[in-house]
């Protein structure tokens, strides 16, 4: 079948493809590599090494420490519910969970805004309690556990349904107990569908900026996570600074990219 | 103990919690979505209609609103169109052709999924913005949207696509051919059908990202009139202490996506009723990195 115009369309649809790639994604990436070394490293570290960079980066891993061991453990639970638990309910579970993966993270964060604002259903209440949500952790971290609820559940909820529940039967018969049979063999068959979750879960609560920006009110040096360092670097005209923490967020993601291959690979393995 | 009671009542459901474990599990489950997803969502709508449904329907459709959700839409059917097309060709080519580096290409289709928006915003100004070494200046045009929006939206259709070209049996394009059908008529007729339930629910899932997107449209696409996404315009409303205005038009992406998240199910289900009969109503969603890779592939081919 390999004819001359077969070749010819094979190399056609290679090029466009590998073309559109190129302008779309990897030109532009490597252009702002370029950019921030364009100069030296000097001003794009100090950028990050600066008390405001550097606080940035520690409120960006308070996120990522709060919200997303909080979502592995929802996920894996709510996951099991929903394969090996039959309910009427499911059906509404599996969509409420669906739902931050196509709101807007600016709906999000004005949602969040509205409930815990002066005026709000919740509001008032806690600041009497003298507990203060909006433009503070609390609301940022409550923003991060929204937007980035779905990933665990959805990385496994199939491997679930792959794995089926023959070994645990057999467990169970054996005389393992609910918890033994989670921990001996549900989990290690599970492992890599939810490290697969785990990443994902990670990598947007690392880069997430618009929940994030309107809960938090982006105060330097205090609610400031590195997304929204970037941007306040880019308005005061800082660009070297805005580049060097774009850089650290760029190389993070990177990484988080390789991570989800290897477990990719691990998965099918 | 009361798990086997379960096991043996139901037998195809797993025997993971006991009863009671059940019960309070799917207590937790609901309470931590009521807390953390619903509430705050009905304290958006609820917020859009405190002023009666005219004042609502007012900041709807106020001149600043109807121009943000016109550019938002149109900008989010031409890039969902631009995607459709390229994402396929992305994914045939991962799937069918074979050349150097194909395994870091495969990788790379993640990497917006991956990147902070506000980095690719930044990204895509370095490249495509006022200083551009291409002489390419798109900062600040309606144009810079519909790139920023391409490029966060990108993994969608090859994600969707490419398990289905994977799957898809490869003697049905054998016998077409045998038949005399040409390139064209086998892609259109064969590979196209068997592609378009994946096609169509990542088509639906970028447009809905496409609609919300705000910071890759940010800093290249700038908030300027003639560039202001709906996002945007939310923002800058809350920014003004408008909030009905900006839970007005929040509602209207909100009902967008409950709209297209419900197509997406209806799609899925569809489709795996063609495919294969694995039951549950549970939706997966195409974006979900079960098995996308196809180092084996190649020889398959031969």
């Amino acid at each position: 079948m390999r004819t001359a115009s077969s070749a010819r369309s094979r190399w056609g649809l290679r090029t466009l493809g590998l073309g559109y790639l190129t302008l779309l994604l990897l030109a532009p990436l490597a252009m702002i590599f370029y950019k921030t070394f364009e100069h030296g490293i000097a001003a794009p570290l100090d950028a990050i090494t600066s008390p405001d960079g550097l606080h940035a980066l520690k409120l960006t891993l308070i996120m990522i420490a709060v919200a997303v061991p909080l979502n592995t453990v929802f996920g894996v639970g709510c996951a099991l519910l929903l394969v090996r638990h039959r309910w009427k309910g499911n059906p509404a579970i599996d969509a409420i969970i669906n739902l931050p993966f196509a709101i807007s993270p600016v709906v999000i964060g004005l949602s969040l805004f509205l409930l815990y604002g002066t005026n709000g259903w919740l509001g008032p209440t806690l600041a009497e309690a003298g507990i203060k949500i909006l433009f503070s952790v609390p609301g940022m971290i409550l923003a991060s556990v929204f937007v980035s609820l779905p990933f665990v559940v959805r990385e496994t909820v199939p491997v679930l349904q792959e794995i089926g529940t023959d070994q645990e039967q057999a467990a169970s018969t054996l005389g393992a107990s609910a918890w033994q049979i989670f921990w001996r063999v549900t989990l290690p068959a599970i492992r890599w569908g939810v490290a697969y979750g785990v990443v994902l879960t990670t990598a947007r609560v690392l880069g997430e900026f618009g929940a994030v920006t309107i809960v938090s009110g982006s105060i330097s040096g205090q609610t400031q996570t590195l997304p929204l360092f970037v941007e306040k670097q880019f308005e005061a005209f800082n660009l070297p600074g805005a580049y060097g923490a774009s850089i650290l967020l760029a190389v993070l993601a990177l990484s988080t990219l390789l991570a989800m291959n290897l477990l990719k690979r691990k998965e099918d393995a | 103990m009361e798990a086997h009671a379960t096991t043996a009542s139901t037998p195809r459901v797993g025997m993971r919690l006991p009863g009671v474990g059940a019960g309070l599990g799917r207590g937790t489950v609901v309470l931590y979505l009521s807390a953390i997803v619903l509430l705050p969502l009905a304290a958006v709508v609820s917020q859009s209609l405190e002023r009666g449904i005219g004042s609502f329907w007012e900041a709807v459709t106020s001149p600043l609103a109807v121009a943000a959700l016109e550019l938002t839409v149109s900008c989010s059917l031409i890039v969902v169109v631009v995607n459709a097309i390229f994402g396929t060709i992305i994914a045939w080519i991962l799937v069918r052709d074979d050349f150097p580096g194909k395994g870091v290409v495969n990788a790379v289709i993640d990497l917006p999924f991956a990147l902070p928006t506000i980095v690719a915003s930044l990204t895509l100004l370095a490249l495509y913005g006022n200083e551009s070494p291409l002489g390419v200046h798109l900062a600040a045009t309606r144009a810079a949207v519909v790139v920023a929006l391409l490029f966060v939206t990108l993994p969608f259709v090859v994600r969707a696509v490419q398990p289905l070209l994977l799957e898809m049996d490869r003697e049905m394009e054998a016998a077409a051919a045998s038949l005399g059908a040409g390139g064209f008529t086998i892609f259109r007729r064969i590979i196209f059908p068997n592609l378009l339930p994946g096609l169509a629910a990542g088509v639906a899932l970028a447009f809905a990202r496409a609609l919300g997107e705000f910071g890759s449209v940010l800093l290249f696409a700038g908030g300027l009139p003639q560039t202001m996404v709906s996002s945007i315009l939310i923002r800058q409303q809350i920014e003004s202490g408008n909030d009905v205005g900006a839970s007005a038009v929040s509602v209207v992406l909100l009902l967008a996506s409950l709209l297209l998240l419900a197509v997406v199910t209806l799609i899925q289900r569809w489709g795996s009723r063609h495919e294969r009969s694995s039951g549950g109503g549970l939706t997966v969603m195409p974006m979900s990195g079960e098995d996308f890779t196809e180092e084996r592939d190649p020889d398959e081919d031969r």
